[in-house]
């Protein structure tokens, strides 16, 4: 009796993943027209490089999908969510100009779990999926570094809306593109501004021992050191421990002018909470990792006076922009983040990418090296808050850095940070 | 300047000591008893910080908690806490570890691990339908703190946790050397067999032994949940595993030695944590604090392999 039903089973799970293999054969035909139901074919998947010429029309040119990878799920939901949206957002306003085209786009998210194990593994995923043009992602730095290893084996272009780690477009990798701002922009300018705007003469750093939190606070300390401001101590904490007493005694027993703080809001939400508690007076001031509106939910009235700078700006300081958010709002459903419209541009930098390699491969299916090198050539493109020209490494040259503060309700932007 | 933080420092030790504390208890009464490690304590602990926080959001919703005495409401959230942990642990041990009493040790240990995840996923997953988000703030019933003639301030809350700690302590020390189940449980702890023979219910003793376990866990969950304000599914790995380490730190299967263990680790923990970085000029700072707590905890051992409070002669619990 067991057997026959294990037999069953697996008998049933072969035929499904024939079946399976099968629809992924019809999929890499590049539109041979007439020659339908290829469904049985057991070759595997392979990117057309463009090379049969003549029998391809326009008309069903294939599918196109464009990936995100985000943490959907987890404590940093949020910020991952709002990229995502804000991609989809991007891609379904564009939908039609492909269809035009004979080619059906389609999104791609993922999940990352802001883990880098499960970024990886996902991006071997998207490689051996030869629909697969473009990767938006990865909020986290300590994901993107390891995840891009694979995306330069796959030749898939990714396109950063987020990360900061100076190390990412460091290592020569010609896939990895950001439309935003690097830390070694970030850290320095948010020093500066606390001293010459803030006036401050005291620090104490505070850091999350992760790639982004670590590499910013030590970007901070050696522009403060620079600038003549005395660091009273330079200390780490471990993410998703919920007492940070023994590190704020030391703050309060040298009470500095400033924490600044690299790591994320649900650490640093706690952080300024218990700094508070304790009777801490002074400024709190963090990168990008403490733009969020569960920041105000986890440090509750504590939050007040929460001096942050972000690579993100404010798309609702123009008429223009409040025009975009409007609409994002009612399109999507979501509560506009930061990040929303960095998602957005990041995927039309992607998208017009695509294009191009469309164009440049005479209206057919591209191969992932052309739209890399049209992406990788992006120059003066104005999205709807950024404009992108990659330098060699990918990195933006248009990019600012902003300041923020946090009243008791929400954050509120200060401005350019000079 | 170094010293002048040191009240406040052993003040924040000792509150995170005794949380650490009464969770080691669940751990070494467990194992004076079956003599295996209940990895899932850990998670029974976070379920009870997420129980006392939904009562207390739930209450708040429907605007009873504005005009309560906090007292009132803070038992009224330990109560029910206490009462569903204590009926989820009798529950694990009826389903996860019962079946498996005779099996070698390491199975029911595997077991407790699949428990824990089982319990992280299901509290994930029921607070992100139930509240689209599974981290949660917990409203504080205290809020005002006590200041210590100047040189610390201790906030109620912390001063409740260690109060609190001390009476569960206590009631348990009680429970075990002057009732007749605290006898039987002991009996059960030194022999098994031995005490089934003597008509001692062993079966009940063991659903006994994890509700009280479990429902100490609970409540340290809501006073943890009060004391920190914010929660999230996986809080109890890193507690469970420090309260474990408390556990054999003080002995293993002894009560006093989990209650001793547990304050020193939350001492070593905050006094590392407030002065290494300072202490060494910045080469190893708070960061290492988790580093130092454990290598103490190896050298110890090397020294007294049975913890600080075990005995060579098996006299559990």
């Amino acid at each position: 009796m067991k057997k026959r039903s294990h037999i069953s089973i697996l008998s049933a799970v072969l035929v499904a993943s024939v079946a399976l293999t099968g629809c992924a054969g019809g999929n890499s035909s590049s539109g041979s027209g007439g020659n339908s139901a290829s469904g049985g074919s057991q070759q595997p998947a392979q990117t057309q490089s463009g090379s049969n010429s003549g029998s391809a029309s326009p008309a069903d040119g294939g599918v196109i999908k464009i990936a995100t990878q985000t943490p959907l799920s987890g404590n940093q939901s949020s910020l991952g969510d709002a990229i995502k949206t804000g991609a989809e957002y991007a891609l379904n306003q564009r939908k039609e100009e492909f269809k035009k085209l004979g080619f059906d786009l389609q999104l791609f998210p993922q999940d990352d779990q802001a883990d880098p194990k499960i970024g990886v593994s996902n991006a071997e995923m998207l490689i051996s999926n030869p629909d697969v043009y473009g990767v938006v992602g990865h909020l986290n730095s300590g994901v993107a570094i390891p995840s891009s290893v694979k995306y330069e084996e796959g030749k898939l272009v990714m396109v950063s809306p987020a990360n900061t780690a100076v190390k990412l477009t460091e290592e020569g990798k010609k896939t990895v593109h950001r439309i935003c701002a690097r830390d070694d922009a970030q850290g320095p300018k948010a020093a500066m501004y606390a001293k010459n705007t803030l006036g401050v003469k005291t620090a104490f750093i505070i850091h999350d021992k992760t790639a982004y939190g670590q590499g910013l606070g030590d970007q901070v300390k050696m522009q403060f050191e620079k600038d003549g401001v005395q660091i009273l101590g330079y200390e780490g904490i471990t993410q998703g421990e919920k007492d940070y007493s023994a590190v704020l005694n030391q703050v309060t027993a040298k009470n500095p002018d400033i924490i600044f703080f690299g790591g994320l809001y649900p650490e640093g939400g706690i952080l300024i909470k218990q700094a508070r508690e304790k009777g801490y007076k002074g400024y709190f001031m963090g990168g990008d990792g403490l733009d969020s509106s569960d920041m105000i939910k986890i440090a509750g009235d504590a939050v007040e006076g929460v001096v942050f700078t972000s690579v993100a700006g404010d798309v609702t300081q123009t008429e223009e922009g409040k025009k975009w958010a409007e609409e994002y709002k009612k399109t999507t459903n979501k509560p506009l983040e930061t990040y929303s419209v960095y998602g957005y541009d990041s995927m039309n930098v992607i998208l017009n990418g695509v294009l191009e390699a469309i164009k440049a491969n005479g209206g057919k299916k591209p191969t992932r090296e052309q739209v890399l090198d049209a992406v990788h050539k992006t120059k003066d493109f104005q999205g709807q808050f950024t404009k992108v020209s990659f330098d060699d490494k990918g990195d933006n040259i248009n990019a600012d850095v902003f300041i923020y503060k946090y009243d008791k309700s929400k954050s509120n932007f200060v401005g350019k940070a000079q | 300047m170094l010293l002048n933080i040191l009240p406040q420092v052993l003040v924040d030790g000792l509150t995170l000591g005794f949380m650490y504390a009464v969770v080691a208890l669940g751990y070494t009464m467990v194992y004076g008893i079956l003599e295996f490690i209940n990895f899932a304590h850990g998670e029974i602990f976070m379920v009870g910080a997420f129980v006392g926080t939904e009562v207390l959001l739930i209450t708040d919703a429907l605007g009873a908690l504005e005009g309560m005495n906090p007292f009132v409401a803070l038992f009224m959230t330990l109560i029910i806490a206490m009462v569903l942990t204590g009926a989820l642990g009798v529950l694990i041990e009826r389903v996860a570890y019962r079946p498996l009493r005779g099996a070698p040790r390491l199975v029911p240990l595997i077991s407790a691990i699949g428990v824990s995840f089982l319990l992280q996923d299901v509290v994930r997953f029921t607070e992100a339908l139930a509240r689209n988000e599974f981290y949660l703030n917990t409203p504080t019933l205290f809020t005002s703190s006590i200041s210590l003639g100047g040189i610390a301030t201790i906030p109620a809350k912390g001063l409740i946790v260690i109060v609190l700690a001390i009476v569960m302590m206590l009631a348990l020390t009680l429970f075990v050397n002057k009732t007749k189940w605290g006898i039987a449980m002991r009996a059960v702890a030194q022999d098994r067999s031995t005490a089934s023979l003597m008509t001692i219910n062993v079966d009940k003793v063991i659903m006994l032994t994890f509700l009280i376990g479990s429902s100490l866990g609970g409540a340290t969950g809501v006073l943890f949940a009060q004391n920190y304000g914010t929660i999230d599914p996986y809080i109890g790995f890193i507690l469970g595993l420090k309260a474990f380490t408390a556990a054999v730190l003080g002995g293993i299967g002894n009560l006093r030695g989990a209650m001793v263990g547990g304050v020193l680790l939350g001492l070593l923990e905050s006094l590392s944590g407030a002065y290494m970085g300072p202490l060494t000029g910045g080469a190893f700072g708070a960061e290492y604090k988790d580093v130092f707590a454990f290598s103490i905890l190896i050298l110890v051992l090397l020294f007294k392999p049975e913890g600080l409070f075990g005995e060579a002669v098996k006299e559990k619990v």
